[in-house]
């Protein structure tokens, strides 16, 4: 569904990715983990033309994304739910969630996204008139995902959904993370919490200062020397 | 008592048209963080493309009016892309410098084009009745509420615009977060470019009615009113919308009054002492503590 190739991509003069490949199938849940600094997020930055590579290729259901602008990455149907969440504070959480649906011109199917975010984060619907900014950190991260599903997006970025978060809810987010790929979400999730992640995950790669390290299955990820050494202490 | 009633009329009707004006310095901050000095010239177009159509054209005023907002809408559109735009990720500096640049492009070539005339509309253009209140005591005149009732219009139209519609949510989103309205698949230039029209739509219906008012056109007519909104703006809280709302109102009657009970002289001095004092005891403006709203 969504490959990257060889993708490089530079802020001025700092070289940030150092052509990164990495393919996600229809249906998964693939994992991008790495240390701080290592380029997760521009990745996805990358994927969803926040920025432009300046060599690489990354193809989606077969197109190239080429100098396309980001509002047409969300028309095709890739949603990004960016690192800190970035909700809008200073509207409702329901004003948040239309505008997730910005793109869609029929009200019906808005409607129906809505009843499905409801459905998802109820805790949302309570709290549909209230300002975002005073919602809980956690209640937030459930907004930002929220918003992104109002497009109905087919594949799915997540960047970073349980930083900051406690616990249980870092248990709650990963379970609705399971349910909107069940539902039928393919998903690339950005995690520090590397433990959660390759639960849920169902592959996963390991980015080093801009370069693809490792990649295999969960399993193999789990149980990898490096992966342990480094992220899950021992 | 009169007196007072009286003073206040006028520093409404002074006030609505700095309020006007002011919305679009308020927007276009919320928006870019540009204080775009070029608002006020805008003003002064406006101005003369009513002028013209009422002169040269032989149209009514309302007609007129329309031209002038439409034709500074797209002149505003016009100075972000050219001027503005191509500066979005310099300094902040640049671009007001380049602002502080077109003001003075469109001043100058207002008085090379149109010469230093003062012009007057023809007599006639607006009826102007006046209408006595309290026994006689208080006049108001059909001009002053023609500019109370399109200001009031305009603030309901900007409210409605930027609550409930669809383009005034996304100007609420691109003001806060730019990168997160574009992972939306809003496009952040056309919100932009709709934010500068509207501003300049609304400094175009203050300038027909400011040249209306006063009966008269001149090329560097925008300055003294464009910098007095400017002020109201910051006294509001730039950046927020009721905020300019209410420090254009309130300008107006602090004008008003001083003119009134103290000296016209002392006016303009008054006003860039508020400003001063805003400015060292309330710097986010007098409204801007506890709202969160931008734009
Ligand atoms: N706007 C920017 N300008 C310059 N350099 C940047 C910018 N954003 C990121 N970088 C650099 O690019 C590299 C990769 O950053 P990136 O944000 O992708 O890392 P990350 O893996 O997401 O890290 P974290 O886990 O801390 O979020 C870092 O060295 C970072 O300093
Ligand atoms: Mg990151």
């Amino acid at each position: 569904m969504l490959a990257l190739k060889d993708v490089h991509v530079y802020y001025g003069a700092i070289h940030a990715l150092k052509g990164v490949t990495l393919e996600v199938k229809e249906g998964e849940i693939v994992t991008l983990l790495g240390a701080n600094g290592a380029g997760k997020s521009t990745t996805l930055k990358a994927i969803s033309a926040l920025l432009q590579p300046r060599s690489g290729e990354i193809i989606f259901d077969g197109c190239r994304l080429h100098r396309v602008s980001a509002q047409e990455v969300v028309r095709m149907g890739i949603s990004h739910v960016p690192e800190g969440r970035r909700i809008f504070a200073n509207l409702t959480v329901l004003e948040n969630l239309e505008l997730g649906a910005y793109l869609r011109r029929d009200r019906r199917e808005v409607a129906s996204a809505l009843d499905e975010v409801w459905r998802h984060f109820p805790r949302l619907k309570e709290r549909q008139k209230q300002l975002a900014g005073t919602l809980s950190g956690g209640e937030q991260q459930m907004l930002a995902i929220g918003r992104a599903l109002m497009m109905r997006p087919r594949l799915l970025l997540l960047d970073e959904p349980s930083m900051g978060l406690a616990p249980l809810l870092v248990k709650e987010i990963f379970s609705i993370i399971q349910e909107i790929n069940r539902r039928g979400t393919t998903i690339l999730l950005v995690e520090q919490n590397v433990h959660s992640a390759l639960q849920v995950a169902h592959r996963g790669y390991v980015l080093e200062t801009g370069r693809i390290v490792l990649a295999g299955s969960a399993e193999e990820l789990s149980g990898s020397e490096e992966v342990k050494k480094a992220y899950l202490g021992g | 008592m009169a007196e007072l009633v009286q003073q206040l009329i006028n520093g409404l009707t002074l006030g609505g048209i700095y309020a006007l004006i002011a919305l679009g310095y308020t927007m276009v901050y919320g928006i870019i963080q540009l204080i775009n000095f070029a608002h006020g010239d805008i003003l002064m177009v406006a101005a003369y493309v009513a002028f013209f159509a009422i002169t040269v054209l032989k149209v009514g005023v309302v007609p007129a009016l329309v031209l002038a907002v439409v034709f500074c809408a797209l002149l505003g559109v016009a100075i972000e892309r050219i001027a503005y735009k191509p500066l979005r990720q310099a300094p902040r500096l640049a671009a007001l410098i380049t602002a502080i640049g077109v003001s003075l492009f469109l001043e100058n070539g207002g008085l090379w084009l149109l010469g230093t005339d003062f012009r007057s509309f023809p007599p006639g253009t607006v009826n102007n009745y006046t209408y006595t209140l309290l026994g006689g005591t208080v006049r108001i005149t059909s001009m002053q509420l023609l500019i109370l009732a399109l200001t009031l219009l305009v603030m309901v139209i900007l409210q409605y615009i930027v609550h409930y519609t669809k383009v005034g949510k996304a100007m609420r989103a691109v003001a806060y977060d730019k990168e997160a309205a574009a992972l939306m698949g809003i496009n952040v230039d056309s919100v932009v470019s709709v934010t500068f029209a509207l501003g300049s739509a609304f400094a175009a219906v203050a300038g027909v009615l400011w040249g209306l008012y006063y009966n008269t056109v001149h090329p560097l007519m925008g300055l003294m009113p464009g910098l007095k909104a400017f002020v109201a703006a910051v006294i509001g809280g730039i950046g927020i919308i009721p905020g300019a709302m209410a420090g254009g109102f309130f300008l107006g009657i602090i004008e008003a009054l001083v003119s009134g009970y103290g000296s016209s002289e002392l006016r303009d001095p008054v006003v860039f002492i508020l400003l001063i004092l805003v400015l060292l005891f309330r710097p986010a403006g007098l409204l801007g503590k506890d709202t969160v709203e931008k734009v």
